[in-house]
């Protein structure tokens, strides 16, 4: 039973005095406790079911890709050392007709296990049946495409499987370790209609592309302790007679570093809002407990006379702090698990494997609530400490009348440029100067994090506008099933509706400089394209050189190239040809590992006439139907990307996620700003509402009282703007840094609107938490003012 | 039953009343309790007079200050200052009276803390229509010297000084002090209170001054003494005694 005693019901009403700035503080708290169980719960969510779905359905460590190698080859393979389990494969591009779509869609159609139960890369299959066995038209669908072209078990689409069109029924829908995000070659955003994944019998797809016998696709698992990098090496080695194309570990698997860089940018999100929360809120705590208690001075002193500890008034007020963050706490929880349920429902539409919650959201809300209780004591401590250290006679009498002094800015001649109000306003902020940097503090957070949060969502945008509208200005990309002459690019020429085709010879491979290695892709472009230009941050477009090669700076960086150096370019196709490629320039571009040669280069390193293996089309508007109609029924068109469909993909996943992004940053901006605002207002009129009522007796108007009352939180605002951006600047490049993954270099786009917006949503927030205190300068007691003494 | 002035010397009868307060009663309400400060009080004051209100605590002295000096208005009955109605003024129409026509000392001085002797008093000239200057109405307190000091750095005699200056500075009508010497000792009361006499000889601005003190009504023109929310008296001095002659 819990007993409720006098001085229990003391702080009670306290609290219920100043309700107004604890429901600040407390959400605040909130805003804090909200970004922690929303984002840390999302997080551990993804990380334990990413690691929870690899474990249950054995995803591979090391993936290798050959041409075509003889099944007894997998003994070799399998007996390397530190290879614990490994499965051969058939997984070859397709080209799809999806019903209802104008474009051909790509896809990628990877044999099922030998042995259906086991295996590695397990699929988990949410609907329909296995294909049976040995048949050659019954596929599973990935669920991810499967849900974009709502494809249910028993519907049918085509594909062109090795020159042949082929009907296949989807017979059930599945989700796979290795697809959790499936992105299609060239493409930036997933666009799930477009591109998909569909597994068959092993011995139907075998019969289909004449692979009886052979593989051309490896996935193992390594054994604990043994060394990856040898592993690679030793497939490699096994590989290369059959036309081995390069083995890579998890880092370099696509869906599996998509999805840990999200992971690991939570993870930095979840630790970064939270702090700059529970900060403020503990510095709201700290102002407003140090207030009450010099308020109470006198019933501190007399508590004291009557027998209380010092203790029990230290933890008295602390009961009040304990308050506040409890309720903060369980506002931020119940607020943050419906968040965190709405992000996990918005990952699911672009991560498709299973998310379950489990006991994370439980612990994560306790961890939220310890947090609260910590945070909130490291504001109140100092605060209740100085109750515990009033000597009781001392607290009895009123505190001496505090001091002030003209300043070193009135000295330099301020004084005469300030009425007595100005220099009423001035002193009083030069008097506490560390309450005056944290409050400036508090507002330059607000602002920094609507630009911080701004810059990012300019930044994606800007990276994608680069993308589609300065490097691509093409309307179509289309990709050949095999390399072909140059009489394939007259064709696309000859095409109606094509004005205008660029070829490009695309080939896997591996750059070496020194004892760095990285994957990447190598581009043989046309000496000064016109539709996919090589463009730097300047704006500037890169001729391509006529020997060498130019690179990405994100690539040059991993590799720690510089311009002028040598580079071991090891192509990853056909004969692999190895060969030393002078690094003639760095391209400033933020997307990606690419390497830019002439095309001519590139026929000359793999010792092929003039090849190429896709084109980039400019094409007349009127005809694209007809167009993609035409397209897609040649053969050796293996799939085209559509540069508004891609755009308009990332357009949609952007708008997606960027209404609730702006909303819940400017709602946590808000919450800072009329906390720090409304606190320190009420603050001030609570010190000096004796000093007003004075002034109003004397003559001076409502507004002119509020006006002095105001003041100071006007200054602070003011100062705390431009603070804001210089900290927003900071905290960009923070984010840029940490955002930067192996994929993209996020860029710094800091624009106008942003700064003035960021500082605007701030200004107001104050603004309006001025009105509220200002508004409650109508009941000061003005006759009280005359008999009173604080 | 009403108290009516009879004429004093000091107060001829050809001469108009400044201040005319007509069957005024205040009630407070207190929680659920009716408190009646003001029992139809009728009262004159005349240009230039000193007047010094006597009661106990509770009497009414401090309501009916207030309502002189627009900080209330009254429950019933009509306060008027020359031709403006102060009972049926709005609340700008009283900071505005007050503003321009009154000038306030407190028992506490509130003073303001961050602001200079001589910036406490300018806070009031900035906003007066024909003010001293600052210096010249701290001189009227003898303070000139001490113009730059903080009120931190000011004695409780020095600061209701300052408080004087700053009452006075707009040149006001009446000048109404609540128990001016109620927190000081009895030299520096004394002094404070010749700082009152000089200020309503020299600038003959009405002064109203409460007190408990009744050896201070010596140093008034008329004596209103005052009981339960009723003036039960009112006498008129045949000399004002100095300041400094009275018999604390």
């Amino acid at each position: 039973m819990v007993r409720v005693g006098a001085l229990d019901r003391k702080i009670l009403r306290d609290a219920w005095h100043i309700r107004g700035q604890i429901l600040a503080c407390a959400l605040v708290v909130a805003g804090g406790i909200n970004s922690f169980v929303s984002l840390s719960s999302v997080n551990r969510t993804l990380a334990a079911s990413q690691a929870a779905f690899y474990e249950s359905n054995r995803f591979a460590d090391v993936f290798a890709g050959a041409v075509r190698a003889p099944e007894p080859v997998a003994r070799a393979l399998a007996d390397l050392p530190g290879v614990a389990a490994l499965e051969t494969r058939i997984n070859v591009r397709v080209n799809l007709d999806v019903p209802g779509l104008a474009e051909p869609a790509r896809g990628r159609l990877v044999s099922l296990p030998r042995e259906r139960a086991g295996g590695l890369n397990a699929l988990h299959l949410s609907r329909g049946r296995m294909p049976a066995p040995l048949s050659q038209d019954e596929v599973l669908a990935s669920e991810a495409f499967a849900l974009a072209n709502r494809l249910e078990p028993g519907d049918a689409i085509r594909a062109v499987m090795n020159g042949h069109y082929q009907r296949l029924v989807v017979v059930g829908v599945a989700i796979s370790p290795e697809f959790i995000y499936a992105l299609g070659p060239g493409q930036l955003v997933p666009d799930n209609r477009r591109y998909g994944v569909l597994w068959m019998d092993r011995k139907g797809l075998e019969k289909a592309y004449d692979m009886e016998g052979a593989f051309n696709d490896v996935v193992a698992r390594v054994g604990p302790g043994a060394s990856i990098p040898a592993v690679l090496d030793g497939m490699d080695r096994v590989l290369a007679p059959w036309g081995g194309v390069g083995a890579y570990d998890r880092e370099d698997q696509l869906s599996h570093r998509f999805l840990s860089d999200e992971i690991a940018q939570n993870a930095t999100m979840a630790r970064v809002t939270p702090t700059i929360f529970l900060a403020v809120g503990a510095f709201l705590l700290y102002t407003i407990l140090t207030r009450l208690v010099q308020m109470q001075r006198a019933q501190v002193g007399l508590l004291k006379a009557f027998g209380y500890s010092g203790a029990e008034l230290a933890l008295h007020y602390l009961k009040l702090a304990l308050i506040i963050s409890l309720a903060g706490a369980a506002l931020g929880v119940a607020s943050g698990l419906p968040f965190a349920h709405h992000m996990l429902a918005l990952y699911a539409e672009y991560y498709f494997f299973p998310m379950s919650p489990g006991g994370e959201t439980a612990r994560v809300s306790l961890a939220g609530v310890a947090l609260a209780v910590a945070s909130a004591a490291l504001g109140a401590v100092p605060a209740a400490l100085r109750a515990a250290r009033l000597p009781p006679a001392e607290s009895m009498r009123p505190e001496a009348p505090p001091r002030f002094h003209a300043g070193a800015l009135e000295r330099w001649g301020l004084r005469r440029a300030l009425g007595p109000a100005g220099r009423m306003l001035v002193r009083h902020l030069v008097r506490r100067p560390l309450r005056f940097a944290a409050n400036v503090g508090g507002i330059a957070v607000a602002v920094s994090l609507l630009v911080m949060m701004t810059a990012m969502l300019d930044g994606v945008r800007y990276l994608m506008d680069w993308q589609f509208n300065v490097v691509q200005r093409d309307d179509l990309q289309v990709v050949l099933a095999e390399p072909r002459s140059r009489a394939a690019l007259d064709e696309f020429r000859a095409l109606r509706g094509v004005l205008e085709a660029e070829p490009v010879r695309l080939v896997p491979a591996r750059l070496r400089h020194g004892h760095h290695m990285k994957r990447g892709v190598l581009y043989g472009l046309d000496a000064d394209p016109n539709l996919r230009r090589v463009v730097g941050e300047n704006g500037r477009a890169w001729p391509l050189p006529e020997e060498g090669v130019l690179l990405t700076a994100i690539f040059a960086r991993r590799l720690g190239v510089e311009a002028g150096d040598t580079l071991d370019v090891e192509v990853m196709e056909g004969r692999r040809p190895r060969a030393g490629l002078l690094v003639t320039g760095i391209v400033d571009e933020p997307i990606g590992y690419a390497a830019y040669a002439s095309r001519a280069t590139v026929n000359r390193l793999m010792g092929e006439g003039d090849v190429l293996t896709g084109a980039w089309l400019r094409v007349d508007a009127a005809e694209r139907e007809r167009l993609f109609a035409t397209l897609k029924a040649m053969p050796q068109v293996a799939g085209a990307n559509l540069r508004d469909a891609s755009w308009e993909q990332f357009r949609a996943m952007i708008d997606r996620s960027v209404g609730i992004m702006i909303t819940v940053n400017l709602l946590f901006a808000w919450i800072i700003a009329f906390g720090l605002v409304y606190n320190g207002a009420r603050i001030a009129l609570s010190e000096r509402g004796y000093e007003l009522a004075t002034l109003r007796v004397l003559g001076f108007t409502q507004r002119e009282a509020a006006g002095l009352l105001l003041g100071e939180q006007a200054v602070v605002t003011a100062a705390g703007l431009p603070a804001g951006l210089a900290l927003g600047l900071a905290l960009t490049l923070y984010f840029v840094w940490m955002l930067t993954t192996q994929l993209w270099r996020m860029p710094l786009v800091l624009t106008g609107a942003n700064l003035v917006g960021a500082m605007a949503a701030v200004a107001f927030a104050a603004a309006a938490s001025g009105g509220a205190v200002a508004w409650r300068l109508r009941h000061l007691d003005l006759v009280g003012a005359l008999k009173a003494r604080e | 039953m009403t108290a009516v002035p009879s004429p004093a010397r000091a107060t001829p009868a050809d001469r108009e009343p400044v201040f005319r307060m007509r069957d005024v009663s205040k009630v407070y309400h207190v929680g659920d309790v009716e408190v009646v400060a003001l029992r139809e009080v009728s009262l004159e004051l005349y240009a230039g007079e000193f007047v010094v209100l006597l009661g106990p605590s509770g009497s009414g002295k401090s309501t009916l200050l207030n309502l002189l000096g627009g900080l209330d208005t009254p429950t019933r009955g009509e306060v008027d200052y020359r031709d403006h109605a102060l009972s049926e003024g709005g609340e700008e129409r009283l900071t505005r009276f007050r503003r321009e026509h009154v000038g306030f000392v407190f028992q506490f001085y509130n003073l303001i803390p961050s602001l200079t002797a001589a910036e406490n008093v300018a806070l009031v000239t900035e906003i007066a229509g024909s003010p001293l200057d600052p210096r010249e109405a701290l001189d009227l307190v003898g303070l000139a010297e001490r113009a730059d000091h903080f009120p931190a750095q000011l004695s409780g005699g020095e600061q209701q000084r300052v408080a004087i200056a700053r009452a006075v500075a707009k040149r006001p009508d009446v000048l109404l002090c609540d128990e001016p010497t109620g927190a000081l000792d009895v030299e520096t009361g004394r002094r404070v209170l010749e700082v009152l006499d000089r200020v309503n000889r020299e600038l003959g601005t009405i002064t109203a001054v409460i007190t408990h003190n009744a050896s201070i009504a010596a140093m008034g023109d008329r004596v209103i003494r005052m009981s339960s929310g009723r003036i039960v008296g009112i006498e008129s001095n045949a000399a004002r005694l100095p300041a400094s002659e009275l018999a604390w």
